[in-house]
């Protein structure tokens, strides 16, 4: 059974070029800066008015340039006497949370797509299209016994119940199948036998330094999957132990006007991590999608 | 596979690595299935066995206020084909879906046709029709509230300029609608477009050059060449979009003025299937799991359902390719 349509690309093949007759001219220019704008505005704009007065919002015509309460903002943001919710902690929340699920998704991914990959035993076939298939069973509708479960292991509020239900992932073992199977060539393993290693070892000295490249990609992806999750934690967490997008999310509900310059400026912090990992690794991530990192 | 003791056999090493020997088989018998087991043990407790238990849960009347709950057949299913608020949130989600996925994947194509020349700083534009997608959904959805905003909102102040009132986009339906879809095609364009154009680059340029040949030019290249080359890949984001698509949560949530529930707006205008989930479950004082399992099964069923679709498809392209 395959779901994917297309193989992941393994290293060593050359990446194709498109036909190289289509030379782009300056309307082709014109029109992806047209769509850059498009999309970096709206980014823009949440600084913009993260950098205003909440009064400036009513301007008319708009201001479009920032302003310079975007520090007076940001003050605001983490004093827990004027925000109904504590931003510093939510951001270490995320940052602990993100981080343990990305190391344990790379980890165990590969290590399961190592032994899809080159092990022999026995149901290796059918185990993996089972993986396959919960690449497209949609898991997050079993919130309600999830939520039971995690009233049983007292778990509520606590961050181990953002942690525990993602630890490892389907997409993540399949990614590292392909590359492995693809990219690491049998004799380095059958050497590393010769040596006299065991299969642990030829997992922690051949296999591990081998997919350094696609478990940079799977890392970054699970970093921001689980930066950005709001579904699951919304539902069992709370804004006294919130991650950063519930305790985005409290910040819009918690006047009756809202406070827009307050509720951006949040927004904006909260996404400003990624952006700054996307701004130095975006080349990677690009290129891994591309290479059929997909469903992110 | 040798065992790389090669030394003089004396009596101890050919002791010792008869032991090795059995250590070896003992590892390589054992060892595959200990690598795979954190991913099933893990995904089977967090994952599976929490999906397969929503359909028990959906045949009770459990609630998390009562101690204990009664099996009550397909009550609840009964009860979910007769509820008007259900099948409401049901047309919104399509609704919404259908102005989302159709304009997207469409834009998503020809921003890869235009991407697929050669062009200076090719990387500079593929990260920035990328970035949309670093932004959370509630980063999209607090922003774009903002920008749809009823008074204040940038969009309606450009309608302003072209001599169109104020719209107010929360509060009505189709209006509503729009401005969810705008978020979602914001969001998910520029990933989409990233995978046509990986797909589009694996087709042969011999293609092209016979067409070149033909005379055809770029734009009647893309529609008779590379569009029907690109159909697994344009029916797999399909699918894509559609698992996610059903599931839309998070932006008409956070769309609502003040976050009183997941009501959708005051005549319910946009609220999804996943947020009527919630509002049974967790919003307000219901916590009526039984009928929440039941909606959700019904949304698994009906995923379950298109993949299988989307199978079907995909593997007959594959045997009409052959």
């Amino acid at each position: 059974m395959s779901v994917l349509p297309y193989r992941v690309r393994t290293p060593g093949r050359g990446r194709r070029r498109g036909p190289s007759y289509h030379r782009a001219g300056p309307l082709t220019y014109l029109f992806l800066l047209v769509l850059l704008l498009f999309s970096v505005f709206p980014l823009y704009w949440s600084f913009v008015v993260a950098s205003h007065d909440n009064s400036a919002l009513g301007a008319y015509p708009p201001v479009l340039t920032p302003g310079g309460n975007f520090r007076d903002n940001v003050h605001r943001l983490f004093n827990a006497g004027i925000v109904n919710v504590d931003f510093a902690k939510a951001l270490v929340n995320s940052a602990i949370v993100a981080s343990i699920v990305t190391v344990s998704v790379v980890f165990f991914s590969a290590l399961a797509g190592f032994a899809f990959a080159k092990l022999r035993f026995r149901g290796r076939k059918l185990l993996f299209v089972l993986v396959i298939a919960t690449l497209i069973v949609p898991v997050q509708l079993g919130v309600i016994p999830l939520y039971i479960q995690m009233i049983h292991f007292g778990w509520i509020n606590h961050l181990q119940a953002v942690i525990a239900p993602f630890l490892v992932s389907a997409f993540g073992v399949f990614l590292m199948r392909q590359y492995i199977a693809g990219g690491v060539p049998n004799e380095l393993i059958d050497a590393a036998r010769v040596d006299g290693c065991h299969t642990w070892r030829v997992f922690w000295h051949v296999i591990l330094p081998a997919v350094r490249p696609i478990a940079a990609v799977l890392g970054l992806l699970t970093f921001m999957n689980t930066w950005n999750d709001f579904f699951w934690p919304l539902i069992v967490l709370t804004p006294h132990n919130p991650t950063v997008q519930v305790a985005v999310s409290t910040l819009s509900g918690a006047q009756y006007v809202p406070d827009y310059s307050l509720i951006l400026t949040g927004t904006f912090v909260s996404i400003l991590p990624l952006l700054v990992v996307f701004l130095v690794l975006g080349k990677q991530i690009v290129g891994g999608i591309m290479k059929g990192a997909v469903k992110g | 596979m040798s065992d790389g003791t090669a030394a003089a056999p004396t009596h101890a090493v050919r002791r010792r690595s008869a032991t090795r020997r059995r250590l070896r088989r003992v590892d390589a018998k054992v060892s595959p299935y200990l690598y795979v087991a954190p991913f099933f043990i893990l995904f089977g407790v967090f994952g599976i066995f929490p999906l397969l238990y929503t359909a028990w849960v959906s045949l009770t009347d459990r609630n998390l206020l009562a101690s204990d709950s009664n099996f009550i057949g397909l009550d609840n299913y009964t009860a979910l084909m007769h509820d008007e608020y259900f099948w409401h949130a049901v047309v919104n989600t399509l609704g919404i879906w259908v102005l989302s996925t159709i304009p997207q994947l469409v834009l998503a194509l020809v921003i890869a046709h235009v991407l697929n020349r050669s062009l200076h700083v090719r990387t500079f534009f593929r990260m920035g029709i990328l970035l949309p997608q670093v932004t959370s959904l509630v980063a999209v959805a607090l922003i774009f509230t903002q920008l749809f905003g009823y008074r204040y909102g940038l969009v309606n102040y450009v309608l302003n300029q072209v001599g169109i009132e104020n719209v107010n986009w929360e509060a009505g339906r189709l209006s509503s609608w729009f401005a969810l879809s705008t978020m979602v095609t914001w969001r998910w364009v520029g990933y989409n477009a990233l995978l046509y154009l990986a797909a589009m680059q694996s087709i042969p340029d011999e293609l092209y050059e016979a067409s070149a040949v033909d005379g055809a030019r770029t734009w009647r290249q893309f529609i008779h060449v590379t569009v029907p080359m690109l159909r697994p890949t344009i029916i797999f984001t399909v699918i894509i979009s559609t698992i996610g698509g059903l599931q839309l949560f998070t932006e008409p949530f956070l769309f609502q003025p003040v976050q009183s529930g997941s009501t959708g707006g005051s005549a319910r205008q946009y609220q999804t299937v996943a947020m009527y989930l919630y509002e049974k479950a967790f919003g307000g004082t219901q916590f009526d799991f039984g009928y929440a399992a039941a909606i959700a099964w019904c949304l698994f069923l009906f995923i379950a359902f298109i993949s299988f679709i989307n199978y079907l498809l995909v593997r007959r392209i594959r045997s009409a390719d052959v």
